[in-house]
């Protein structure tokens, strides 16, 4: 099966839920499509939607919420039919 | 008949994308920072590789591209972070001026390094000028777009006048290296008597971690705790160790508030208040600071005023040897 991995294409703080009160985006084994969001990061006080950019299945989240993250790192593995 | 001014179309406008020039200096101490490029030696670049002032108005990128569309031919450079520009999908080089055509799209790869990348256009950007600059301030709402970032839909008209040419590249030697390890220059004070010895050097002897709290009003660093000067309040002054009776921030200052976290006030910075500033970055290394992504580990390096002084000189003489090489 074809793994995709999802970059964030911007440098902050990923988050797993829209707010904290909300379930997460996307669990593992969650189906997603092409522009399902699976995490938001924070820079400078806005929040950018990270969208899995493929469709398929989340197999694997590689950093954990509330993580700082670089720009161009893999957040998650999509794994894709 | 002159061929119709080119105009640049906003497709999407990127994270926080706003016009940029050499600054609005001369208000500070009404309240009105100085904003414009915070990396002014890449918009220096940007503008002399299209043949403009190197305080012309140009598009400060912070960490993701917009999307664009020219309405007529115009040669434009990217400076700054590396963040790849492509027209029509097809990448185009960094430091260097390229040409675009009359419908090209121009948008960005992802940010590989630095965090602020500068886009000139030849003859600039012709946007409102507000107390004698194009420089977005957003807070203030001057300047740029409606003194706000660009957004999508918004037309933004380019200059005349200016001859710009493609193929001009700024020589590697004349390029800022872009790194997650930097060392940026200070000359320590006016408020460092607050500091105890061991205060200071925790100051100087730490490799400070930059936090996602980092945007053009200042950059929060973590990594240590500064002990301070045990003493009464005077009066004017907060509790808190690091409290002091008001006073101007300059730009560039570091101010420590409650000993932890050190900020770097940029050029969008408030212009005073009651923290403690321990020292003041050069104003050329604010280039480093500007170009410093969350998480590059910093450490702050203590230079005389002389020193200082001298290295302001060095910088003036490269951008001016940059001008010279892009203008024969």
């Amino acid at each position: 099966m074809p793994r995709h991995e999802v970059v964030s294409p911007i440098p902050g703080v990923f988050y797993r839920r829209p707010d904290p009160d909300s379930p997460p985006f996307a669990e593992d084994g969650a189906s997603v499509t092409d522009d399902s969001p699976v995490g938001l990061v924070e820079v400078m006080k806005s929040f950018h939607q990270i969208p899995a950019g493929a469709s398929g299945t989340v197999v694997e989240f590689l950093v954990g919420d509330e993580d700082e993250v670089d720009a161009g790192q893999p957040v998650a593995v999509v794994e894709t039919a | 008949m002159t061929a119709p001014a080119t105009t640049i179309e906003v497709r999407k406008p990127g994270l926080s994308t706003t016009i940029q020039d050499g600054g609005r200096s001369g208000y500070y101490h009404l309240g009105i920072p100085p904003s414009g490029a915070l990396d002014q030696y890449s918009l220096a670049a940007a503008n002399a590789l299209v043949g403009n002032g190197a305080d012309d108005a140009v598009l400060e990128i912070v960490y993701m591209g917009p999307e664009l569309r020219f309405t007529g031919p115009a040669v434009v450079a990217v400076t700054g972070a590396e963040i790849a520009p492509r027209v029509n999908g097809e990448s185009r080089p960094l430091w260097e001026s390229f040409a675009v055509a009359e419908g090209d799209v121009l948008d960005f790869d992802y940010l590989k390094a630095g965090s602020r990348a500068y886009l000139a256009v030849s003859g600039g950007f012709d946007t409102r000028v507000d107390l004698g600059s194009r420089s977005t301030y957003v807070i203030g709402s001057l300047g740029g777009v409606d003194g706000r970032p660009i957004a999508e839909g918004d037309v933004l008209p380019v200059g005349t006048g200016a001859a710009g040419r493609a193929g001009l590249v700024v020589p590697d030697g004349l390029r800022p290296a872009m790194s997650k390890d930097v060392e940026v220059r200070v000359v320590m004070g006016l408020y460092d008597h607050r500091l105890t010895d061991r205060g200071r050097a925790t100051f100087l002897d730490t490799t400070w971690t930059l936090t996602p709290v980092a945007d053009r009003m200042g950059f929060r660093y973590a990594g240590g705790e500064l002990e301070t000067v045990d003493r009464e309040p005077p009066f004017g002054a907060g509790q808190d160790p690091s409290n002091i009776v008001d006073s101007p921030y300059p730009i560039g200052s570091i101010q420590v508030p409650g000993g932890v976290e050190p900020i770097v006030l940029h050029r969008d910075a408030v212009s005073g208040g009651g923290y403690m500033m321990v020292a003041t970055v050069l104003s050329g290394d604010l280039d480093i600071v500007a170009q410093s992504a969350p998480r590059t580990r910093t450490r702050f390096v203590e230079v005389d005023l002389e020193t200082a002084l001298q290295l302001r000189a060095e910088r003036k003489d490269r951008i001016a040897r940059m001008y010279a090489a892009l203008s024969d």
